[in-house]
């Protein structure tokens, strides 16, 4: 069941593995090695699907990633939207339709595996054909790391589509003796099947390997840095404009060259060839030899090289010089080319206005892939000589060589090449020498005639002059754009969208800046080009994101109580990164029943909550008092050792940081507790004074954060508790006050004990090596079993301090909030000349009368929680807008103690006004809340002694 | 001497390590409660002298150095930080040789047993495994015996080091409560090995 | 991705490093000295060059200390100073 344009012989397809595949609702056949597209052909297949803003029949226009029509959308194996047929590797069972522009995302998750890995390499090469393979080579044979990476599925680039010989022989025996000696290079890496699709800042390269469908990994993402690049990226062909320039069955001339070598396939049987450069001809010649008919090569140069001229003449194909396409006929097919002479030519040929035909190739001219380079920040030129934008500068470590430079025949491009490979090599500190490279033939060249818009083609026309075909912009689109007075290349992008499309502009771009440049009648170098940027070719999301999803989109943190937390079903609260338990519901129990339960036991019983993700760092030096003094608001050197302090930390500009509390552990020594989130951030903020501002200053940091599990243990009873499992610290209250510490033996293992509260409570905090955190806490649960010890989470620790009026820093602060503005001024040392923050504590806008102070909130006792974040209006109906805002609710809970709903805010001027009644806007209904002082209860603080 | 300390970061991993490890391609395994001691001092001080003849080794000053006795490994951290790594139950003898040595002189000990836990990945397969989550070029040539790093691995900051260039084998320490995120990290990383 | 030379661990990914903004920009001798001006200067006002520009980074998935660099802002090319002495303090 072969395709009835099947060649029966020739192409890289295997041909002893057929494969079914199924394309808008059809099954075909086709082989293994084939894409989508050169299945489809084999088959007859040119249009897939219709134009995006048009609705016109669009068929297959080339055989590689700079596909501007050929959008599919993969059904199975899996759904995956916007690929393009020419680089979709064909397999059993794949179902595909075609696709309009847009397409479906899967609505299951991907089953795939992606993945990643950093790779280092002296030399990385970008492009496996004449030229990358022969810098390959070169550097390979120094000893140099090499890394070579192409974006086929096989080695050998132009060489698999031009079926030319290399030493008289298929060119296909020196990639695979090249490949084959590369593969057994020890520190070689050879990636086929490998997009680099960005280059970025010191020669980081970024490419996606395309492993196989049936590999572990489908796709994995290469992070290379590379000390040198070559750039062998090849050249992309470029079409021509003209009317009718979509119709499918027009294709780029070197692309039907290409299906006729590597697939075997026939794009079509009598063909029109139209053309401004020399290498079309090669594509006339070889489809003719396969069977096609060459009803005419036109040419718009006014004379042909003679070699190929000779050729052509041999074959009995007639070449019309001075000629262009200036029309097509055909519905969904070409089936004829109208030809006209070059009216300046000074005499036309006779020709037939209209020449049959279901294949119509084009070639505008060679554009050098410069995208890798102009990511470097190499600039680009337009060259005359070849009409196309080429390198220019050459940026630091990367050099762009062969076609990718505007060297177009393949002699040029292996001795160039293995030039590239051994200057890269040599670079990177290797005795590299050139590898030899194979002989290929060549003759002379006939320039190219660089052609944007033809002369003596109507204006009017211009809507049916294609630029962009994957953004259905024509030449009408451009000369709006001008008309409306844009020159800039980049504001006519934007205009027209030219460019914007999957292949960003691949074969589009510079046309555009050509068309522009006739329109404004300035140079195309005037014009210019737009900007390259990443990635080259699309990119699937899932690629990028590796094995970064699910569980190990982040990293989990936990504690050494974690598991037992576990075997309580109890929901976590995320902490920065760190799981904390939330609360603990005993069966039946929803979150506020479970809370108002929590907080019970601990304002009446005792209650015990994991607190080991406070950050922790040990300051150690003969001047660790001093520093203390400068980061915190208040005075840390004139605490006693063993005793503990509670500190805030303002940045320079006085706002609140961080909090937590100083424990004096010797003469020079503390041990300073952080929030959660902060720890990492409070290290980093103290080290830059230290090791910037004050390194005169004696201190040493050492984050100790993990070394300890640390548990509360808080409520009336826990002092009760604590004294069944230690017998070697005295609990009496004389012996052991409130914001002093202790070492001791907890259950057995040393601990250190403090008497810290953040619920007004009794309460202690013990600290154990993170080894015996869990057996620790399940010793003090057992031995409060018979008090009903009641394990709390993060919920009722927030209720329990907020009526105690402790705020939460970043919950009741954000960044805009002093030590003042929170009713703290107790906490800021009057008696230092400096401490970070102090300064700005008299600045005008630290000093003004209205600023928001954290106050209390007491909605009415029967209603609901007013919601965080609720904004704090004046009156009880809302005037016009704009509404004076006075503030918002930072933390809100229904109180047990209380038994009503209180709340934390941050009101202007709140203070002044306490014992007023304020609104909360809450949906579509206003609240009154009245003003209170921010402590709740216990204001006596009769309670922490127990 | 699980009684003497409990609890390992990794002891609910134990079986995932093993899961991952294919014989003679990979191992992993979870090396616990080591001593591990973080000193502070001015490498140029006499208290530097006084401490490298104490522990019977010189405090390396290359940075990513590692010195070893027959007991110790002293990981270079820092220009004037290092992490003294023993076997378990010696932080004590440790920091009391440290502090001893130390004297009256600026510098800091700490015990950060507990702070990290260590991963050992070794085999064949250990250079490939890592490249998958660290950026570090791991080439033999550029990270040999003897050598350490802090870096990352995937998300999580590490202290890598390098036992044997030739037959593979790293220590990867890593904060004991990003210990379990990295072996469910490395055992995914890891799991094409087994196919 | 940048390759940050730190002084101390050579040169690793950007991602490895916190960005510690203009450098050079010293804490006032005397604060309480300062007018609300000068001292808004301190706190608020930095250079935004293009070109060069001497910066500081924290080598914080590392060795932790903070360094000072000079970089093109338009090219990122960066120009280390020789002495650790001189990058550290």
């Amino acid at each position: 069941m072969t395709g009835e344009y099947r060649l029966a012989e020739g192409g890289r397809i295997n041909r002893d593995r057929p494969v079914r595949f199924r394309f808008d609702g059809h099954d075909y056949e086709g082989f293994d090695g084939d894409t989508l597209a050169s299945a489809l052909l084999s088959n007859g297949v040119h249009q897939v699907g219709t134009s995006i803003r048009y609705g016109r029949p669009r068929g297959i226009a080339s055989a590689g990633p700079e596909e501007p029509n050929a959008l599919v959308q993969i059904e199975e194996p899996f759904p995956e939207p916007m690929l393009t047929a020419t680089t979709v590797e064909l397999r059993d069972g794949l179902v595909a339709s075609s696709l309009p522009g847009q397409g479906r995302l899967a609505t299951e998750p991907d089953p795939a595996r992606y993945d990643a890995i950093n790779a280092h390499c002296d030399v990385l090469i970008v492009g496996a054909g004449p030229t990358g393979l022969a810098a390959a080579l070169s550097a390979a044979r120094s000893g140099a790391r090499v890394i070579i990476a192409d974006a086929d599925t096989e080695f050998g680039g132009s060489l698999l589509g031009s079926g030319e010989a290399l030493d008289h022989a298929p060119a296909g025996r020196w990639i695979d003796r090249v490949t084959a000696e590369l593969r057994d290079t020890p520190d070689v890496t050879v990636l086929p099947h490998t997009t680099v699709f960005g280059r970025y800042d010191d020669n980081y390269l970024v490419a996606v390997e395309h492993r196989g469908e049936d590999a572990f990994t489908r796709q994995r993402t290469w992070h290379i840095r590379a000390r040198e690049v070559v750039l062998a990226t090849g050249s992309h062909e470029r079409p021509l404009v003209f009317p009718g320039n979509d119709r499918p069955g027009t294709m780029l001339a070197t692309s039907a060259r290409t299906y006729v070598h590597r697939y075997g396939v026939l794009p079509g049987r009598r063909a029109v060839v139209f053309t401004t450069n020399d290498s079309a001809y090669a594509a006339a010649i070889d489809l003719h030899d396969a069977g096609v008919e060459i009803a005419a090569v036109v040419d718009v140069r006014p004379v042909a090289t003679t070699l190929w001229t000779a050729r052509c003449v041999e074959r009995g194909i007639q070449i019309l010089t001075s000629c262009a396409v200036t029309g097509t006929s055909g519905t969904d097919r070409v089936s004829g080319a109208q030809i006209s002479p070059v009216p300046s030519a000074d005499s036309a040929p006779t020709v037939p206005s209209e020449l049959d035909c279901d294949l119509l190739l084009v070639s505008g001219g060679w554009n050098p892939a410069v995208h890798l380079h102009s990511q470097a920040r190499g600039t680009v030129r337009y060259s005359e000589e070849i009409g196309a934008l080429v390198p220019d500068s050459t940026p630091r470590g990367v050099r762009s060589v062969g076609a990718a430079a505007g060297s177009f025949t393949t002699g040029e491009c292996l001795r160039t090449g293995s030039e590239a490979g051994r200057d890269a090599a040599r670079e990177a500190g290797f005795g590299a020498d050139t590898a030899e490279v194979p002989g290929a033939p060549s003759g002379p060249v006939t320039p190219p005639q660089p052609t944007w818009l033809l002369p003596g083609v109507p204006a009017e026309s211009g809507d049916e002059q294609f630029v962009d075909l994957a953004r259905d912009a024509t030449v009408a689109d451009v000369r709006k754009a001008v008309g409306a007075g844009m020159s800039s290349v980049e504001h006519i992008k934007r205009f027209t969208t030219i460019g914007t499309a999957h292949d960003q502009g691949k074969t589009s771009g510079l046309l555009s800046s050509g068309v522009i440049a006739e329109l404004l009648g300035v140079e195309v170098a005037q014009v210019g080009a737009t900007t390259f940027r990443p990635p080259y070719a699309p990119v699937a999301f899932a690629a990028l994101a590796g094995r970064d999803r699910g569980d190990l989109y982040d990293p989990v943190r936990v504690t050494a109580m974690h598991d037992w937390h576990l075997t309580q079903d109890c929901p976590f609260e995320n902490v920065g990164q760190w799981k904390r338990p939330w609360y603990y519901p005993q069966p039946g129990e929803d979150m506020d029943s479970a809370v108002l339960r929590e907080c019970h036991a601990v304002r009446t019983g005792v209650g015990m909550q994991d607190v080991s993700t406070l950050g922790k760092i040990d300051v150690q030096g003969p001047d660790a008092a001093e520093f203390l003094d400068l980061v915190y608001t208040n005075k840390m050197s004139t605490l006693k050792v063993g005793r503990i302090r509670y500190g805030l930390m303002c940045h320079a500009d006085g706002m609140v940081f961080d909090d937590g509390t100083v424990m004096r552990t010797g003469e020079h020594r503390y041990l300073i507790s952080t929030t959660s989130g902060g720890a990492a951030g409070v290290l980093e903020w103290l080290e830059d004074w230290l090791q910037t501002e004050w390194p005169h200053l004696q201190v040493h940091l050492t984050s100790v954060t993990e070394h300890w599990a640390t548990i509360a243990l808080a409520g009336p009873r826990s002092r009760e508790v604590l004294a069944r499992v230690t017998s070697d610290i005295d609990l009496d209250n004389d012996a052991f006050p409130f914001m002093s510490w202790t070492d001791g033996t907890v259950a057995g293992k040393a601990a250190r004990v403090c008497r810290i509260s953040f619920s007004g409570e009794l309460a202690f905090e013990i600290n154990v090596p993170w080894w015996h955190g869990r057996e620790v806490w399940e010793a003090l649960y057992q031995a409060g079993s018979d008090q009903d010890i009641t394990p709390y989470g993060t919920e009722t620790m927030h209720v329990l301090r907020a009526e105690k009026g402790f705020p939460i820093v970043g919950q009741d602060t954000d960044g805009t909030v002093t030590p003042h503005d929170l009713g703290m001024s107790w906490a800021v040392s009057k008696k230092k000349d400096d401490f970070l923050g102090m300064r700005s504590f008299s600045r005008a806008d630290t000093v003004r009368s209205d600023r928001k102070h954290l106050v209390g909130l007491l909605p009415p006792a029967d209603s609901a929680v007013v919601p965080e974040g609720t904004q704090l209006v004046e009156l009880a109906e809302l005037p016009e807008p704009p509404v004076p805002m006075l503030g918002h609710i930072t933390s809100s809970y229904r109180s047990a103690a209380l038994d009503r709903p209180f709340a934390l805010a941050l009101v202007k001027s709140g203070r002044d006004r306490i014992g007023q009644t304020i609104y909360g806007h809450v949906g579509d209904r206003l609240v009154p809340v009245e003003i209170t002082e921010p402590v709740f209860y216990d204001k006596e603080g009769n309670r922490r002694d127990g | 001497m699980a009684e003497l300390h409990g609890e390992s970061p990794l002891a609910a991993r134990t079986e995932t390590l093993a899961d991952s490890s294919v014989p003679g391609a990979l191992q992993l395994s979870e090396v616990a409660f080591t001593a591990q001691v973080a000193l502070r001092v001015d490498p140029k001080s006499p208290a530097a002298e006084r401490i490298g003849t104490a522990v019977g080794t010189m405090l390396p000053n290359q940075p990513g150095q590692v010195a070893r006795t027959e007991q110790l490994q002293i990981l270079w951290m820092g220009p004037d930080e290092w992490l003294l790594v023993g076997p378990e139950g010696s932080a004590e003898r440790i920091q009391a040789t440290l502090t001893e040595a130390l004297g009256e002189e600026h510098g800091s000990v700490v015990d950060v047993s507990g702070n990290r836990t260590i991963v050992e990945v070794t085999g064949p397969k250990s250079r490939e495994l890592l490249a998958k989550g660290c950026a570090l070029d791991l080439h033999r040539r550029s990270f040999a015996s003897d050598q350490c790093a802090q870096t990352l691995l995937a998300r999580a900051g590490v202290v890598l080091l390098c036992r044997d260039t030739e037959r593979p084998s790293f220590w990867i320490f890593v904060r004991a409560s990003f210990a379990r995120y990295l072996a469910d990290w490395l055992a995914d990383a890891a799991a094409e090995y087994r196919v | 991705m940048m390759l940050i030379p730190c002084p101390w661990c050579g040169p690793r990914n950007e991602t490895e490093f916190h960005y510690g903004g203009q450098a050079d920009v010293s804490y006032p001798a005397e604060p309480q000295q300062l007018s609300d001006a000068d001292w808004a200067r301190f706190l608020f006002y930095r250079a935004n060059p293009k070109g060069i520009f001497t910066e500081r980074w924290n080598h914080q998935a590392g060795c932790r200390r903070w360094f000072t660099i000079r970089r093109d802002t338009t090219t990122n090319e960066i120009f280390q100073d020789d002495s650790h002495e001189a990058v550290t303090r």
